[in-house]
């Protein structure tokens, strides 16, 4: 197969683009392998798993499947779009404050879904979140950290407050359930 | 060196709290590094030539046509890396391209490198692979059975053995028959668990590189950058101080990536032929047949109590159906028994366990290696020992709880213990007491319990070497650099070193830096597999920080002609602790030591007891520093009309010694339930048979159809943290990684049980295996809630 190389105009993360890209691409290899744009992920290459999604037009879309084609002339957002001169994003933010990236591989398409939900309904019930995310696999967390993460980044979103969280963990949502056992009693039962 | 550092003082400041990770903000913002985010000019694109046999020899193999093909640089075969190799040093038995005969469908035969990677697949069309196809063997039980008159998977190691048999073991801990014998009460079971695989959601990737002076340099997503390291320089005879392994931050791992693969020895090959850089990344296809994942069990139990609810003896046997190769099936076979003696009192156990080859992708280490199968089985036999007793059976593994500094039957030292708080948490935090035996029929709740090693004792080739190793830097600009060779897979050890770091000196978490994942520059760590890390990263970090604190304390200590021990370093400043106004920024006292010492380096290293194991062959197998500690519960609804199991909520409390950080410690207890669940009910590695298409090829290699749950097929999941303090661990740290992963799955299997009173004893509790125990259940006359726990109507019954 001879690979044809064609100019597309492309609108990606605010910047106007003007790059010659195989024909054959997806938007996916037209970001990770034209643009260097390396944050969204391969995971299965066939619209299983997620990792892939980035937002067009603001809708989270699988980049793996999608010929680059169809994103002409629509406004593509990755993960490296997501923060701006002032900081990370909220959820960003959020996902390191709350653990909610442990490997972080599938944390880019995460992101774009999450970030999608919050802009239409930036205060979601746990089961909206559950819904919103059902396309993206994370195979580490269990999901619980990532919910812990939206919450909060939706509550600093509607209470107005960007970039980087500066209270740090002092508000961290979730009570940390601990039973401590004293060193000295180590006794057999 | 030292041999372990306890710190039972609660005297840490940042130990123990919430704090970020170090690479939390690249991995939100995209910016984290992943081996398939590296391109090199001039880089190849590698593809592998996998079997479509099962089991063949391999007559001819011509890539005269491959290499004619332009664009393409490189072809490899078997007979240009013929050296075996085995992540087990006794037994390698694999190569990393098929010489002479291919063992599974999807076994590598051949390597091109390309320019690009549609040029790769295309050459890989015009390899011509004669092979002469072989009976194979799909099922352990003909495996096991066979008597050589079709040639078997390897070569037996003596005459007249079966050499279809990776590993026998067979150990007997006191008198279990005379122990059965006496026993009141005796259950007796037969298990089956379906093989799982990791599904990490990164698929394998690799790059070779070797340059004009001999050096070989290999980018892999391993999580065993030394192990690679050592077979890279064996295998492909490069000498071990011209190569370097580097390990760019991994997207997920779970035991997938813990020896090495067919495409970390073709890059480096491949480099070596072409002198340009090579990659090779597996399709999610390949991960699924690359697999060493779970190992079907087949297993049978004999349990035996005493009527008011002592275990007496423990009899099991197990075929282990280990797939192709022997991966890490040694300790597997061990696993299978060694690690069951805790967290309850048996007095006699036995096991009896085979591991043996079939023509399918081999099966290694999955979380919780070698012991999750046979814990699910026990813990149902518990539950079944504990109706027939007529106790609670919450109550029943109380009864039956080993203790703390104790000894098991097999005589692994257990030294700290929480198993008990991890009960009662669990029995409170789900309201155990009002809803076991007492909800609606098709509601139920269920209860396991569990132990893990914190590493092992005993590398995996033998050395006295320390297990890990740290260094650190401080200097004028009050920075602290950590080099750690241990593995981040996303358990959060490079927070870990860091997190140490700055409580040892005093400095802002974000003034430490880690340089990790490269064996050029960075000491020996053994790698993120069997729990290990924390404990033994840990310990080398404490060490090498004290090494480091003593310096600064005692120049500043004469700077201002006090104690050195009165110095205190915490929150960025150092402080003299009879009068805390007396205090200087760290970074004035990190200058007052280099002044004094010079530049300010240090080691620390950690290695483990080697004298807590039982005398007995095999007894260094399962001997762990620590052991960790789990009870989960689990409440479930059952629709018995079409055998869909919803999972409600799971309680999971697990005994981590103490959380250096609880957000990541939760965050591994959350991900090893939701892995067991998944396990429990969805997650199936099988492959056909000759009724059903091709036999060996598997059944579903993707994400789609190979089924890990989805947000919305997850339950709701509760981490307890319990904190039992250990005296070797550091700051009293345990695992925290795989060892929350074992009760999930019988604690799922009794929750049906208390639901609809039909017990499940092949995983997985899909629908349609949920939904024929129903049906049998329905035909015996047996769906029915179970009865409440009645002593007296037990001891009638007998």
């Amino acid at each position: 197969m001879e690979s044809t190389i064609d100019i597309a105009r492309l609108v990606v993360n605010g910047d106007r683009l003007e790059v010659g890209i195989p024909t054959h691409y997806t938007l996916l290899e037209a970001l990770r392998y034209v643009l260097r744009l390396t944050g969204s992920k391969q995971g299965c290459d066939k619209g299983d798993c997620g990792a892939c999604t980035v937002l067009v037009d603001g809708v989270p879309t699988l980049s793996c499947i999608m010929p680059v084609w169809e994103a002409l002339g629509k406004r593509v957002v990755t993960v490296e779009g997501l923060a701006t001169a002032e900081g990370p994003h909220p959820l960003q933010d959020e996902f390191d404050l709350n653990g909610a990236a442990q490997c972080g591989f599938c944390t880019p398409g995460i992101l774009c879904s999450a970030v999608a939900l919050l802009h239409e309904n930036p205060a979601p019930s746990r089961d909206e979140i559950r819904e919103a995310l059902s396309g993206n696999l994370c195979r580490c967390t269990g999901y619980a950290k990532i919910y812990d993460a939206v919450e909060a980044a939706g509550a600093r979103i509607r209470e107005g407050r960007g970039g980087i969280n500066p209270e740090g963990h002092d508000r961290t949502p979730r009570r940390h359930a601990r039973t401590r056992r004293s060193p000295d009693d180590q006794g057999t039962r | 060196m030292i041999k372990a550092r306890g710190n039972t003082k609660s005297d840490v400041k940042l130990i123990g709290s919430p704090m970020r990770k170090v690479e939390g903000l690249d991995k939100s913002t995209g910016r984290a590094v992943y081996t398939d985010d590296i391109v090199f000019p001039g880089m190849l694109h590698g593809k592998i030539l996998r079997s479509p046999h099962a089991h063949a020899r391999i007559v001819a193999v011509d890539t005269s046509d491959a290499e004619a093909l332009e664009g393409v640089h490189a072809v490899v075969t078997g007979r240009d890396m013929a050296t075996t190799y085995g992540i087990i040093p006794w037994t390698p038995d694999e190569y990393p391209l098929c010489v002479d005969r291919v063992r599974y469908i999807g076994d590598g035969v051949a390597a091109v490198a390309a320019v690009d990677e549609d040029t790769a697949i295309r050459a890989l069309d015009l390899i011509r692979v004669d092979y002469e196809v072989l009976p194979a063997f799909h099922d352990p039980f003909a495996a096991v059975e066979a008597d050589g008159s079709t040639p078997y998977i390897h070569e037996a190691r003596k005459e007249g053995w079966n050499g279809n048999v990776t590993k026998k073991v067979k150990l007997e801990f006191g008198e279990v028959e005379d122990g059965l014998e006496e026993s009141d009460v005796v259950v007796e079971g037969e298990y089956f668990f379906e093989g799982t695989t990791h599904a990490p959601i990164e698929p394998h990737c690799a790059i070779g590189l070797f340059e004009g002076n001999g050096k070989l340099t290999v980018w892999s997503s391993t999580q065993v950058p030394h192990y690679l390291h050592r077979e890279l320089s064996r295998v492909l005879e490069v000498d071990p101080a011209k190569v370097r392994v580097l390990q760019p931050l991994v997207g997920g791992a779970f035991g997938g990536k813990s020896e090495p693969f067919d495409l970390e020895f073709c890059v480096g090959k491949l480099a070596m032929k072409t002198g340009r850089p090579v990659k090779i990344l597996y399709t999610r296809e390949e991960v699924f047949y690359a697999h060493r994942g779970r190992h079907p069990f087949h297993m049978k139990y004999r349990t035996g109590a005493t009527a008011d609810g002592r275990l007496t003896s423990v009899d099991a046997k197990i075929l282990l159906d280990g797939g192709a190769y022997a991966s890490f099936g040694l300790v597997t076979t061990y696993y299978s028994g060694q690690l069951l003696c805790a967290p309850y009192q048996m007095p006699a156990y036995r096991f009896d366990s085979t591991r043996v080859y079939t023509n399918k992708p081999a099966c290694g280490p999955k979380r919780g290696h070698g012991s999750v199968q046979p814990r699910f089985a026990f813990e149902v036999q518990i539950d079944k020992l504990a109706e027939r007793t007529g106790l609670d059976p919450i109550e029943f593994r109380r009864h039956n709880f080993i203790g703390s500094n104790t000894r098991t039957v097999n005589e692994l030292r257990i030294t700290s213990n929480g198993f008990l708080e991890c009960l009662e948490s669990v029995e409170r935090a789900s309201d155990w007491l009002s809803k076991f035996r007492n909800m609606p029929f098709g509601r139920g709740i269920g209860v396991a319990g569990s132990t893990y090693i914190s590493g092992t004792n005993y590398p995996i080739y033998p050395n006295e070497m320390p297990q890990s190793g740290v260094q650190m830097q401080i200097d004028r600009s009050g920075r602290v650099a950590v080099f750690s060779g241990a593995s981040e897979i996303g358990q959060g050890c490079d927070s870990v070193v860091a997190y140490i770091a700055a409580e040892e000196l005093g400095v802002p978490l974000d003034h430490v830096r880690v340089m990790r994942g490269d064996t050029d520059f960075t000491p020996v760590d053994l790698g993120a597999y069997s729990s290990r890390v924390t404990f033994m990263l840990g310990n080398a970090a404490i060490d090498a920080a004290r090494k480091l604190r003593r310096m600064v304390q005692e120049a500043v200590g004469e700077a201002w002609e006090v104690k050195p021990g009165e110095v205190l370093l915490a929150g960025g400043r150092a402080f003299w602790a009879p009068d805390t106004e007396r205090q200087i920024p760290i970074r004035e006292a990190f200058n007052l030591a280099e002044t004094k010492f010079g530049t300010l380096g240090s080691t620390g290293s950690y290695n483990t007891p080697k004298d807590v194991h039982g005398d007995y062959r095999g007894g260094t197998i399962g001997s762990s520093p620590a052991y960790s500690f789990t009870a989960h519960v689990a409440e479930v609804e059952v629709d018995v009309e079409s055998g869909f199991v919803d999972v409600k909520k799971i309680w999971v409390a697990h005994d981590c010694g103490r959380a250096l950080n609880p957000v990541l410690v939760e965050g591994q207890m959350e991900g090893s339930a939701y892995m067991g669940f998944a396990e429990a009910l969805m997650e199936e590695q099988i492959f056909k048979d000759a009724d059903h298409g091709r036999a060996g090829l598997h059944n579903a290699p993707s994400l789609l159809d190979y089924r890990i749950p989805t947000s919305l097929d997850t339950p709701e999941l509760e981490a307890l943290i319990i904190e039992s303090i250990d005296p070797e661990g550091p700051y009293g740290a345990k695992e925290a990684g795989e060892g929350p992963l074992h009760p999930s799955i019988p604690a799922i299997a009794n929750a049906i049980y208390d639901a609809i009173g039909v017990r499940m004893d092949r995983l997985p509790f899909s629908p349609p295996q949920v939904w024929r125990a129903v049906e049998s259940a329905r035909a015996a006359g047996t769906l029915a809630k179970p009865g409440a726990p009645d002593r007296a109507a037990a001891a009638v019954a007998g």
